[in-house]
């Protein structure tokens, strides 16, 4: 299974990874070798098997009553923010 | 060529709970920015989590009211993309296995028509936060107080055949989610808004057209105008020799117009998968017969009891169930007039045009809620009651309810201080017909000899004489009688 | 009291308990240990002197109060994944080089209300992504067996240093052998519960359906004592169980006679160390003079473990990473010009090379038209995985194998490759796709190396696996080796 370099540059912009001209080739080349290895999943016979999400059998989803346990802690929240104003996060201005 | 029009609606309800669906955030609207956004809701990193019973019990209470099926293991799946409104990077949703599959809903046509609507399904998502833009030098920001309120998303199938079927179903669903209480229905403050899917296709053929999305459907009126708008849209293209292309688009309430939205124009690919921090929701039967007992009378089966007990129509009935609090109120009119005046006999259908007409305009007029009206249900029974026993007339009432409205008073105070109790005393209307005959006697005579039209100036001259407070029927036979010579 | 850094977290408790040595003494002499190894072994990303001098005054004053629980004063270290309140959580990148948790993990939370003292936080490979501590933002963790060489990944800061006896005991995570792999590469002790047996709140995920806390110690002992301490429900975390948690201390001393040792056989099949083999023969040899049965077992879908792992995995991290998006926290590029700029260059600049490539590795696995062909094939096959530990757990009562397929290797040897770095995980993922507890054992050295074993139980078997170690450990001494120069 071999990726080339649009299939890196199309994943890399669905991640959201800026990647730099040198690094293009090395995830060509990375993940085609990683694609190789995952294609060895072809030697197993799976018609029988549903997929398995979680690890543990029979487990279900447990229910939180609904209360509110939380206090307005932003300005604790957002010390580690790179850019607030007047309680908003900011960001490049986003066009609709 | 005739085109048809084909409309699929994609209804978001905020559901009413007090915590969001996966943390202990308050949802409360109208907070100060990012103060009701905690570590979940901020998606910081090692944060988890965990699924709010009420929403579960909510979005299963939609699905019996529908007549759906409850998915036994539904699963949450995460729905990936980037968006700053968008904590996590991911939308918790439902994909393979929504809490609720199937169901429909019956919707009453203008045309006296019923048509029934079916539901494809509706699933259990987070909501995201808001962008805002305005004041923050060419920056824009979040609030992610709205992001992870419950939400159930209820998506038709591509049923409705135009922008006023489509109206009539999501108005609806609006009434169900509030009977249900499971949402408040508000939809300026964007707790129940809508996305349609619009095409048209040529009459008679099976295959659908392309479809557009229009997003940031937040009243009614917008609806129905963004859908009709958008369908022109679609004819004019298709006509012109071009093609519909599928998209999402906005609608710009201001210029009345739908248009391509540039940002979300790239393809997108969700990448949905289970998400795995959350484990398969189960239901068994117990807890579905404990939410069914809890159902409360839902609009049709309430419309349905309306007209059985009080004969009402169906159009009557359509309206005071169009919300249970307008229903009740109607109910509790004719509980406090039975209760409180039990010989007088009041009918159903002028308590049902009172509060369906009058009572409602004075509602919008001054944008008030049935349930804080200015006039209590037992007020009102007493004003029909004087309608009923011929304290006064159907006309005055009207006029008594804007006063009793604008006053606050009681009927029979309000009657007494402007002696507007009506004249049934046969010799007082007998002498106001006298003088009135006296002094037109031309119009007399022309009546006479067959001009039975001025029959109507001779009600209302009397009318005008005992200022309206003459009784209309004691005044009908005495005047014809009089007349007759 | 002396040589208090070779002192297990069972010796120091009962130590500390006896007034012998006060926690503000034990606190000082490991700081100063651990700032003096640092330049060496690069085993810290952040050293919480002040912090760790607080709290173990506070513990002095517990335990003079006659108030202490087992482990107060005790100090540890938790690897740098754990979010510890007020103290800068990084997982190695420099995503996060400057990001103060506003709370505390589970696990720290435990431990703290525990009266464990917080020494500082540990390296590791960049969100836990790498099995020779390489990938961090850091600078690479160096083994304490040979500085040369690495300690393996990704929980590597805290294995070397409970190998270099810095701290007696560090907290570590286990997506495909994290705590497993370095344990065993530095010659200690690695404990990865059973999944949902300790909860991940506060734990950086990496892949939710792998990830599990666990412990790094030198005996096994160790590893049921704090076990105890982290283990159990929490409601903050979905997946974390209902079950009561055993006083795994209780269990330990329990005869071999008649337990059921399965022997892996696919772990013997390729690409073993003969060296390794020969220890792990011995090991074997010697419980079944303990009186324990061996018999083989095969797992015949387990060799496509490292495939099946290296969809689900990238593919749970693909999406978890995603909230790496310079906008509430962390790196945040300079001067975006526009909202796509400030995503692509911050998470391009924010992660290094492996944590790309395994973020584009899970979005290429999930994108349309790859999804059944990747994520759903590779969760079919990990359910078949699955069903061979099921079927070997009905005949076996825990099964053994070596941890890695090697000793330590050496620094650059396997970076030019990601699938050759890999293989190295070959022994350990299968646990961790199966969500059962397993533990890996010092059990040899081979040219100056440590070797390991790993026994691996079944769900919620903690109790057994620990006891199966500690009969081992009091058998051997190999957990007692400290490398050259750290004894």
């Amino acid at each position: 299974m071999s990726l080339n370099r649009r299939d890196i540059e199309n994943i890399a912009r669905l991640a959201r990874l800026a990647l730099t001209e040198q690094e293009i080739p090395l995830y060509v080349e990375g993940l085609s070798r990683i694609m190789g290895l995952v294609a060895e999943l072809d030697r197993a016979d799976t018609s029988q098997v549903e997929p398995m999400a979680h690890p543990l059998p029979g487990q279900r989803q447990r229910l939180r009553a609904d209360a509110v346990t939380e206090t307005d802690r932003h300005q604790l929240y957002q010390q580690n923010a790179p850019q607030v104003e007047a309680g908003l996060y900011l960001v490049p201005r986003v066009i609709e | 060529m005739q085109w048809e029009t084909v409309i699929g609606l994609e209804i978001h309800a905020q559901l009413l709970t007090s915590s969001k669906i996966f943390s202990g955030s308050a949802t409360a609207y109208g907070a100060p920015p990012n103060s009701q956004a905690n570590l979940v809701d901020l998606a910081y990193p090692g944060v988890l989590p965990v699924l709010n019973a009420e929403a579960v019990r909510m979005a299963v209470k939609f699905g019996l009211a529908v007549n759906a099926r409850v998915t036994r293991r539904s699963i949450f799946a995460r729905k990936n993309y980037f968006y700053p409104d968008l904590p996590k990077g991911y939308q918790i949703s439902q994909y393979e296995l929504p809490i609720v599959s199937g169901g429909a809903v019956d919707v009453l046509l203008d045309d006296g028509s019923v048509k029934r609507i079916d539901i494809t399904r509706a699933h259990l998502e987070e909501d995201a936060g808001k962008s805002l833009h305005e004041g923050l030098a060419g920056q824009t920001g979040v609030d992610l107080n709205r992001a992870g309120t419950p939400l159930i998303e209820i998506v038709s199938e591509p049923a409705m055949r135009s922008a006023k079927q489509a109206v009539a179903y999501l108005k609806k669903i609006h009434t169900l989610v509030r009977y249900l209480q499971i949402c408040d229905g508000n939809m300026q403050e964007g707790s129940f808004r809508c996305d349609a899917n619009v095409s048209v296709r040529p009459r008679g053929t099976e295959k659908l057209g392309t479809r557009a999305e229009i997003k940031n459907l937040n009243s009614f009126r917008f609806v129905e105008k963004a859908i009709n708008y958008e369908v022109a849209r679609q004819i004019e293209l298709l006509e012109g020799g071009g093609r519909v292309v599928q998209e999402t688009r906005l609608y710009d309430a201001d210029r009345g117009e739908t248009r391509s939205m540039r940002s979300k124009e790239e393809a997108n690919d969700y990448r949905y998968f289970p998400d795995p921090d959350l484990l398969p929701v189960e239901i068994d039967q117990l807890y579905i017969d404990t939410v069914c007992a809890s159902l409360p009378e839902l609009p049709d089966q309430k419309a349905q009891r309306l007209r059985k007990d009080y004969d009402l129509s169906a159009y009557d009935a359509g309206v005071l169930t169009a919300s249970a609090e307008l229903a009740d109120y109607f109910e509790t009119v004719i509980e406090k007039a039975a209760a409180g005046f039990p010989a007088t006999a009041l009918s159903p259908k002028l308590a049902a045009n009172t509060v369906i007409g009058e009572l409602s305009g004075l509602l919008n007029r001054d944008g008030v809620e049935i349930n804080d009206s200015r006039i209590a249900p037992a007020a009102l029974a007493k004003l029909l009651v004087r309608v009923a026993d011929n304290t006064i007339s159907g006309k005055i009432a009207k006029e008594v309810l804007e006063a009793m409205w604008d006053e606050g008073k009681d009927a029979d105070a309000i009657i007494e201080a402007r002696g507007w109790r009506q004249i049934t005393d046969e010799s007082a209307i007998e002498a106001a017909i006298d003088a009135v005959i006296a002094a037109n006697p031309s119009q007399l005579a022309q009546y006479r000899s067959g001009k039975d039209k001025l029959f109507g100036f001779f009600v209302g001259q009397v009318m005008k004489a005992t200022q309206g407070k003459a009784n209309p029927a004691r005044l009908n036979e005495l005047l014809k009688k009089k007349l007759g010579g | 009291m002396s040589d208090l850094h070779d002192k297990t977290v069972t010796e120091l408790a009962a130590a500390l308990r006896a007034r012998q040595v006060s926690s503000v003494e034990l606190t000082q002499a490991l700081l100063e240990r651990v700032t003096r190894h640092q330049g060496a072994l690069n085993a810290f990303i952040t050293i919480s002197a002040e912090g760790a001098l607080l709290e173990a005054a506070r513990a002095d004053a517990r335990l003079g109060a006659n108030d202490a629980g087992p482990l107060t004063g005790v100090p540890m270290a938790h690897k740098d994944l754990f979010c510890t309140r007020g103290e800068k959580t990084t997982c190695g990148s420099r995503m996060l080089a400057d990001f103060v948790s506003p709370y505390d993990a589970t696990v720290v939370e435990r431990l703290r209300a525990a009266g464990v003292v917080m020494l500082g936080k540990t390296n590791m490979d960049e969100f836990a992504m790498g099995s020779s501590n390489e990938t961090s933002f850091f600078g690479p963790v160096k083994n304490p067996w040979d500085p040369a060489r690495v300690p393996g990944g990704s929980s590597g800061g805290s294995a070397a240093a409970v190998a270099a006896r810095l701290v007696p005991a560090a907290t570590g995570t286990d997506t495909g052998g994290s705590i497993r792999q370095p344990a065993a590469l530095c010659g200690v002790t690695g404990l990865k519960p059973t999944y949902g047996r300790v909860s991940r709140y506060g734990m950086v995920a990496f892949a939710s359906s792998l990830d599990q806390a666990g412990l790094i110690t030198r005996s096994a002992a160790d590893a049921a004592l704090l076990l105890g301490a982290i283990a159990g429900f929490d409601e903050r975390d979905s997946t974390s169980v209902e079950l009561p948690v055993p006083d795994y201390s209780a269990a330990l001393e329990q005869p071999l006679k008649g337990l059921k040792i399965g022997v892996l056989k696919e772990f013997f099949d390729t690409g073993l160390d003969p060296a390794i083999e020969q220890h792990i023969r011995a090991a074997l040899e010697l419980l079944r003079s303990q009186g324990a049965l061996i018999k083989d077992v095969s797992l015949p879908n387990l060799p496509l473990s490292v495939p099946t792992y290296y969809v689900v995995a990238p593919a749970e991290c693909s999406s978890n990473l995603a909230r790496f998006d310079g906008v509430r926290y962390g790196y945040r590029c300079k001067k975006p010009t526009d909202l796509l700029d400030l995503y692509l260059r911050s998470r391009g600049e924010g992660f290094g090379a492996e944590v790309k490539r395994r973020i584009m590795t899970g979005t290429y696995v999930l994108s349309a038209g790859y999804y059944d062909a990747f994520y759903l094939k590779a969760q079919r096959v990990r359910q078949l995985i699955s069903n061979d530990f099921e079927r070997a757990f009905h005949e076996v009562d825990v099964v053994i194998g070596p941890t890695t397929p090697t000793a330590a290797f050496e620094l650059g040897a396997k970076t030019a490759d990601p699938v050759t770095m890999y293989l190295n995980d070959i022994y350990t993922i299968g646990a961790n796709l199966a969500g059962l507890p397993a533990i890996s054992l010092p059990c040899g050295l081979t040219q100056g190396l440590p070797a390991a074993l790993q026994i691996i139980g079944p769900h919620f078997g903690e109790e057994r696996l620990l006891n199966v170690a500690h009969r081992y450990q009091l058998e051997t001494d190999w957990h007692r080796r400290a490398p050259p120069g750290f004894a």
